[in-house]
């Protein structure tokens, strides 16, 4: 019986883990398609690829990182505010994040000053 | 020769590898900031002028009426009133705080002297009087008046100053490091309030007031006017994020 329900948890957690790769692959298929259209200038279809790819796989900092960005050209402050929190909750260390935050936020202040003067 | 061939190679094969990995990417953005005020009510705008004081090597009324106006030529959309600048201190000191007229101050007489905050607070009335706007927003075709007041005093300060300082070490090698010591620097305040008047009404709709200092060491001898300049560089756009949008330029990195 223990045997049998160990093997139940080992073949549970093998699942979950090939379905987390796939969950991150697909996630990262949609937020190199978003890069490269947001190079050219395409940022509405940009933040819809990171939007899919942070639904696809809500644990991918990289997805919020970009959409905040990506928010962030279209004058969406609270959302980009929003975007760039989880990913720091994600990946509080990510240097690369939190320089952008920083520098998101810089100009945040601004809009809220002009807002509430 | 063979070693560095195969080291050739190597540096080939891991620069080709570095680039398909590249995990980040730096992007140009523009973010948008709203404009503080709408003025899409408004046609055109009318720098009326500014009751100024400070020192007397800068003509703050002149001076910051020329500045809006070109500025607002260049960046909004709004069409500038040419015309000549009010004499705000004079009508300021020629009609009570009731709004009735009194014969207004002679232009050649004295100009009364304003040096800080307090001085200007006698004259501030002319603000709140919506029959004065509103006979000028008549005359130039009820445009958004912008108006205020402007103090640009001289200013000095002594004390610790952190600035850099180039060394050489023994090794013949440039650098830089920080140095602290004690200086004493002069330089001006400009203290700015913007107010914004509906022309149709005579009603004040907003305003806003700002301040810049710069300091300078003793030795620099900055004329009044540049550092007035270099001031205003400082306000400008500032004023101007409340009448237009206004983009903000940088650049983020986006992650794979």
């Amino acid at each position: 019986m223990p045997m049998r329900l160990l093997s139940v948890v080992v073949l549970f957690t093998a699942l979950s883990g090939v379905a987390y790769a796939d969950a991150r692959a697909d996630a990262k298929a949609q937020v190199e398609f978003g890069i490269a259209v947001a190079q050219r200038g395409l940022w509405k279809e940009a933040i819809y690829r990171w939007e899919r790819a942070t639904q696809i796989d809500p644990t991918y900092a990289a997805g919020f990182n970009n959409l905040a960005v990506a928010y962030e050209h279209e004058g969406m402050l609270d959302k980009a505010a929003e975007a760039y929190e989880r990913a720091l909750k994600l990946e509080p260390n990510n240097v690369l994040v939190r320089q952008n935050f920083e520098l998101f936020k810089e100009i945040h202040d601004r809009a809220n000053q002009s807002q509430n003067p | 020769m063979t070693g560095r061939i195969n080291l050739k190679i190597l540096s080939c094969v891991l620069a080709v590898g570095l680039a398909g990995c590249a995990s980040f990417y730096e992007i140009p953005i523009e973010t948008p900031i709203a404009a503080k005020l709408d003025v899409s009510a408004f046609q055109r705008v009318f720098i009326a002028g500014f009751i100024s004081g400070g020192t007397d090597d800068v003509d703050g009324n002149l001076e910051t009426v020329r500045l809006l106006r070109s500025q607002l030529r260049m960046k909004s959309n709004l069409r500038v009133v040419d015309a000549d600048v009010l004499p705000l201190l004079d009508v300021a000191s020629g009609r009570t705080e009731a709004g009735s007229s009194q014969a207004p101050r002679e232009s050649g007489a004295d100009a009364p002297e304003i040096k800080n905050e307090k001085d200007l607070q006698p004259y501030e009335h002319i603000f709140a009087d919506a029959d004065y706007w509103k006979r000028i927003g008549e005359e130039y075709q009820n445009p958004l008046i912008v108006t205020g007041t402007v103090l640009f005093t001289p200013h000095s300060q002594a004390g610790m100053v952190q600035r850099e300082r180039e060394v050489i070490d023994p090794l013949g090698r440039r650098r830089v490091e920080p140095v602290r010591e004690y200086m004493e620097r002069k330089g001006f305040i400009l203290q700015e309030k913007f107010i914004f008047i509906d022309g149709r009404s005579g009603a004040q709709i907003y305003s806003e007031a700002l301040r810049e200092e710069r300091l300078y060491n003793q030795n620099d001898n900055t004329p009044a006017l540049s550092s007035y300049f270099e001031l205003m560089d400082e306000i400008i756009p500032r004023f101007l994020s409340t009448l237009s949008t206004q983009r903000v330029r940088g650049s983020r990195v986006l992650i794979k």
